[in-house]
């Protein structure tokens, strides 16, 4: 994709690097500094923004950036120092439930820990906290909001599953199986033209916008890209296996009823099938998708490696929290009549 | 399409649907093929769901529970003869 545009010293320097191929070796020292400068890593433009550079050399790669630097030792220390920030932050921040945890104790012993740890996670996705994004969507989102609204989850969706992808290599037998069958799933089953992210293209052309790979992430504020970072973070690090699962199962189990609303939003505003079959179609695939990822993937992961189990939930709790910040920077902005993105998108213009 | 025989499986899934995989076809109420769209599937078990016969999460949503749902002891074996109805005296 296109490289992104800094955000401040820190991104200018590592975009400086990527884009000269000559590496800054004080780098590492910069991410520190302006990692404990910040106080808050979710929302910080420029820590986000570097992240988001220097995960997507693991992916489709930065035009006009050496593909070598994926594995630069510089940079990696850089990413390195972020995450780590980046994960204390978060495990300080969220927080799984005292008393969820005491059921999952009482339920294992009564029906084993793969259905406990299932079950543990139907329990965690229920508790709705705050606004919802996709009720706002289906009753009150504008035309204009809308495109905001994919826009924002373009960042995420145009490499949907990807993140989840590292998993598979790290897991084996019942875990391993469940997730190989939920990404066939999510990429099309085969077939190219029904991969979730080719479906959410399609949604994105009949509102005019442009489909092209990373064509928003400049638009988009620092909260939207932390919930992909997160991902990214959770699933390149092995160490963190137990917790991309988890961020899956949870990403599963809150997708069903959502994507129904979203799609009545837009049915309301008169787009046809054409439009909403992204979003249709995770109605259907979802409900398939919880399942499996909350018994055979989870809980099959936490049955073979018991000591998993606290980042599992610990992981889907992440996802609920950090994407319900993404959500309710949505909601507060439409509510104020603003924008949520930081700077106007021209609909249908060339990137 | 493979054409093993591998037999079609069904899981009857904690307070939710049954989830299919394997080859079978399922029809409607009037014996209409209903269309799959993908490999496994998930079969609304709770009444509730907005795209029957398929699951949408609904049963989330109205509480359904399947905690009745014990596992049933292994019937006797019938001995050659027997009927299909011997109730104890």
């Amino acid at each position: 994709m296109r490289a992104p545009m800094p955000r401040g010293p820190l991104s200018e320097r590592v975009l400086a690097s990527l884009t000269s191929g000559d590496v800054d070796p004080a780098l590492p020292d910069e991410a520190v500094r302006a990692a404990d400068a910040s106080a808050d890593l979710l929302v910080d433009e420029d820590v986000q923004i570097t992240l988001t550079a220097l995960y997507e050399l693991h992916h489709q790669g930065l035009d006009g950036v050496d593909d070598r630097l994926e594995w630069d030792p510089t940079l990696l220390r850089t990413r390195a120092v972020l995450e780590e920030r980046f994960e204390a932050q978060l495990r300080r921040d969220v927080a799984v439930p005292d008393d969820l945890l005491a059921e999952l104790e009482a339920s294992t012993a009564t029906e084993g820990l793969a259905p406990a740890v299932a079950r543990a996670l139907f329990d965690l996705t229920s508790r709705d906290e705050g606004p919802s994004l996709s009720a706002y969507v289906a009753r009150k989102a504008t035309d204009a909001q809308l495109r905001e609204m994919l826009v924002q989850r373009s960042v995420y969706q145009l490499k949907e599953a990807d993140p989840h992808t590292w998993a598979i290599p790290r897991l084996q037998g019942v875990p391993k199986a469940a997730l190989v069958e939920i990404q066939a799933d999510e990429y099309g089953g085969g077939r190219p033209e029904r991969m979730h992210a080719a479906l959410f293209a399609r949604t994105m052309r009949g509102l005019g916008l442009d489909d092209t790979y990373g064509r928003y992430v400049d638009d988009v504020p620092a909260i939207t890209l932390a919930s992909v970072n997160m991902m990214m973070m959770f699933g390149l690090n092995r160490r963190l296996r137990g917790c991309v699962v988890g961020h899956l199962a949870a990403f599963e189990m809150t997708s069903s009823q959502p994507n129904r609303l979203y799609g009545n939003g837009f049915r309301r505003h008169g787009y046809d099938a054409d439009v909403t079959w992204y979003f249709d179609e995770h109605v259907e695939a979802d409900a398939v998708h919880e399942q499996i990822a909350g018994r055979d993937l989870a809980g099959g992961l936490v049955e073979q490696q018991p000591a998993l189990r606290d980042d599992v939930l610990f992981g889907a709790a992440a996802c609920l929290a950090v994407d319900g910040r993404v959500g309710r920077h949505q909601i507060e902005s439409w509510t104020a009549g603003e924008s949520s993105l930081r700077r106007p998108v021209a609909v249908g213009s060339p990137a | 399409m493979s054409t093993e025989t591998a037999p079609v499986v069904l899981t009857a899934c904690a307070d939710g649907p049954i989830l299919v995989r394997g080859d079978v076809e399922i029809r409607d109420a009037a014996g209409r093929v209903v269309p799959r769209r993908r490999a496994t599937v998930a079969l609304c078990r709770c009444g509730a769901s907005g795209i029957k016969p398929f699951c949408d999460g609904s049963h989330k949503a109205i509480g359904f529970r399947t905690d009745d749902e014990v596992p049933r002891p292994p019937e006797p074996v019938p001995a050659p003869g027997d009927g299909p109805h011997r109730d104890a005296p």
